[in-house]
C-alpha cells in the first residue's frame, strides 16, 4: 500500500485513482461468495429434500446449521483457524465459514418450501399414480422453487456482509479496505470497502428478488 | 354380513371393472390400534354409481384410498378388477383408477391443459393424442379449450377448477372414477349445476363410480345405490328410493335433514 493513499481526503478522486484496487477486491470479495454460496447450495438444497421424510436428522440438521449461525463471525472465522485441513489462514478457511453461516436459511427454506405444499395438490399427485420421485420433481421441487431461492437470497446477502469480515483472517475482498481504514482511521478507506460491499448486496437482493418473483407460483 | 337390503342385480364380472370388499377392516397401529372402518363387504358392479354415505369421521374417505391402495387395510383384501389392491403394483393401480378431490388438488404450476395431460403424460402418450384428448376432456367437462387451456388454476373460479378437476381424472379412461366430495366447497349454485351436469356425465360415461358425500340431497340425485357409513360400518344400503324407507336411526337422522322445509331456517 502507498502512503498516497492515507493522505488522500474522502472525496471522489480516491475512487476514481484507486479504482483498479477496487474493482480487484469487489472481484475477490464476489469469487468468496460465489464459491461459498456454490458450496453451501449443493450442501443445502440436497439436505434438505433428504430431512423430509426423516424427523430425527432434520432435528440435528437445523440445529447445527442454527448454532453455527449464532456464533459471531469473527469468533468463528477464530475457531476454524486451529483446525487441521479446513483451518490456517487465508481463503479456504474463509469459504468454510461462508458456508456454514449460509447453510441455515438454505436448508431451513428447502425444508419449509418442500413442506409448505398444498396437502390437496400432494393426495391428487399420489392418486393419479405419480411415483415418489415424480412427486418430488415435478409437483414438490417446483413449487417449493421460489421458497429455496429465497433462503439463497438471504444467505447470499449475509454472505456478501460477512465476507468483509473474512479479511481478517487474510482471505482478501473488500474487508480489507474497511480494515487498513479503520486501521489507519482513513474514511476513504473505510468507504472504499464498505460502499462496493453495500452495492453488491443491494444489487445481488435485487436480482434474486427479480428471480424469486418471476419463480412464484400462486 | 349383516346387510338386509337388496344387491345391485347386474350380474358381477370378477374379470371387470368390479371392486370388491371382503370383510375389510382398517386400523391406525397406534396403541392401543384405533379402529377406522371394520366389517366392510361390498361389491360394486361396473357401471354402478355407488355413493358412501355418511357423518365427518365415519370412514368414507378410508374406503376410498383403500381402493386406490393409498391405504392397504390392515383385514381382509380389496379386490380391484379381480386382484387384490395389495397384489397391485399401486402406481398401474392408480394410474387405471381416477380421482377427484374436494379442492380439485390442481398443480398450480401448470396450466389447464398440462393439470388434464397429467395421467397421458405421465404413461408417455405422444404429443398429438394428448392435445387431442386435453380438448376432448375440456369440452366434455363444458369449459371452451381455447379459452381455458393456457390458464393457470388459480385464474379459475372454483366451480371451473373442479370441472379440470374432474377432466384430470378422466384424460386417461380410467375405468373407474373415485370422487371424494368434489362439490363441497362451491357455492350452492354452482354445486347443483355440476351436480346435474356430473349426473348425466357418469350415465353417458358407464364408468364404476365410487362418490363420497356426507349431503343426501347429492346422494339422491348421483347414486344408483346408497350405501350409508356410521362409525366405520356400513348400516344401510340400498337405491335411492329404497334408501329413504330404510328404518334406522342413522338413515333417519340424514332423512330428516332434507325435510327441513324451504325458508324455514331465517
Amino acid at each position: 500500500m502507498s502512503s498516497s493513499i492515507i493522505e488522500v481526503p474522502g472525496n471522489w478522486t480516491f475512487f476514481l485513482d484507486h479504482r483498479a484496487e477496487i474493482f480487484s477486491a469487489t472481484l475477490d470479495h464476489l469469487t468468496l461468495v460465489v464459491i461459498a454460496m456454490a458450496i453451501a447450495i449443493l450442501i443445502g438444497v440436497p439436505l434438505g429434500m433428504f430431512i423430509v421424510q426423516r424427523a430425527a436428522l432434520r432435528t440435528i440438521a437445523l440445529g447445527i446449521a442454527s448454532i453455527f449461525q449464532t456464533i459471531p463471525s469473527l469468533a468463528l472465522f477464530g475457531f476454524l483457524i486451529p483446525i487441521p485441513f479446513i483451518g490456517g489462514i487465508g481463503k479456504r478457511t474463509a469459504i468454510v465459514a461462508l458456508v456454514l453461516y449460509a447453510l441455515l436459511p438454505i436448508l431451513r427454506n428447502t425444508y419449509v418450501g418442500l413442506t409448505g405444499i398444498d396437502p390437496a395438490v400432494l393426495e391428487a399427485a399420489e392418486a393419479m399414480g405419480m411415483t415418489r420421485a415424480q412427486i418430488l420433481w415435478r409437483v414438490r421441487f417446483p413449487l417449493a422453487l421460489a421458497v429455496i431461492l429465497a433462503g439463497i437470497r438471504t444467505a447470499t446477502i449475509i454472505t456478501i456482509g460477512v465476507a468483509t469480515i473474512a479479511a481478517a483472517i487474510g482471505a482478501g475482498g473488500l474487508g480489507t479496505f474497511i480494515f487498513r481504514g479503520v486501521a489507519l482511521v482513513s474514511d476513504s478507506l473505510i468507504l472504499a470497502g464498505a460502499i462496493p460491499a453495500a452495492l453488491l448486496a443491494i444489487l445481488a437482493d435485487f436480482l434474486l428478488g427479480l428471480l424469486e418473483r418471476r419463480l412464484k407460483v400462486s | 354380513m349383516g346387510l338386509s337390503i337388496e344387491m345391485n342385480t347386474k350380474t358381477v364380472d370378477s374379470s371387470g371393472n368390479s371392486i370388491e370388499f371382503c370383510d375389510v377392516a382398517y386400523h391406525i397401529n397406534v396403541i392401543p390400534a384405533r379402529i377406522i372402518v371394520s366389517g366392510i363387504s361390498l361389491t360394486i358392479s361396473q357401471g354402478e354409481t355407488v355413493v358412501l354415505l355418511g357423518r365427518s369421521g365415519s370412514g368414507k374417505t378410508t374406503l376410498l384410498k383403500l381402493i386406490n391402495g393409498m391405504l392397504l387395510p390392515s383385514k381382509g383384501k380389496i379386490l380391484v378388477q379381480g386382484r387384490a389392491t395389495a397384489d397391485w403394483d399401486p402406481i398401474r393401480l392408480r394410474r387405471g383408477i381416477g380421482y377427484v378431490i374436494q379442492d380439485a388438488g390442481l398443480f398450480p404450476h401448470f396450466t389447464v391443459a398440462e393439470n388434464v395431460a397429467l395421467v397421458p403424460s405421465l404413461e408417455n402418450w405422444d404429443a398429438a393424442r394428448t392435445a387431442a384428448r386435453v380438448e376432448e376432456m375440456l369440452q366434455l367437462v363444458g369449459l371452451n379449450p381455447r379459452e381455458y387451456a393456457k390458464r393457470r388454476p388459480r385464474e379459475l373460479s372454483g366451480g371451473q377448477r373442479q370441472r379440470v378437476g374432474v377432466a384430470r381424472a378422466l384424460a386417461a379412461d380410467p375405468p373407474i372414477l373415485l370422487t371424494d366430495e368434489p362439490f363441497g366447497a362451491l357455492d350452492p349454485v354452482t354445486r347443483a349445476e355440476l351436480q346435474r351436469e356430473f349426473s348425466a356425465l357418469a350415465r353417458r360415461l358407464g364408468k364404476t363410480i365410487v362418490f363420497v358425500t356426507h349431503d343426501l340431497r347429492e346422494a339422491l340425485l348421483l347414486a344408483s345405490r346408497i350405501v350409508l357409513l356410521e362409525a366405520g360400518r356400513i348400516v344401510a344400503s340400498g337405491s335411492p328410493k329404497e334408501f329413504l324407507h330404510i328404518n334406522h336411526p342413522e338413515v333417519r337422522a340424514f332423512t330428516s335433514s332434507l325435510s327441513v322445509p324451504p325458508g324455514a331456517s331465517t
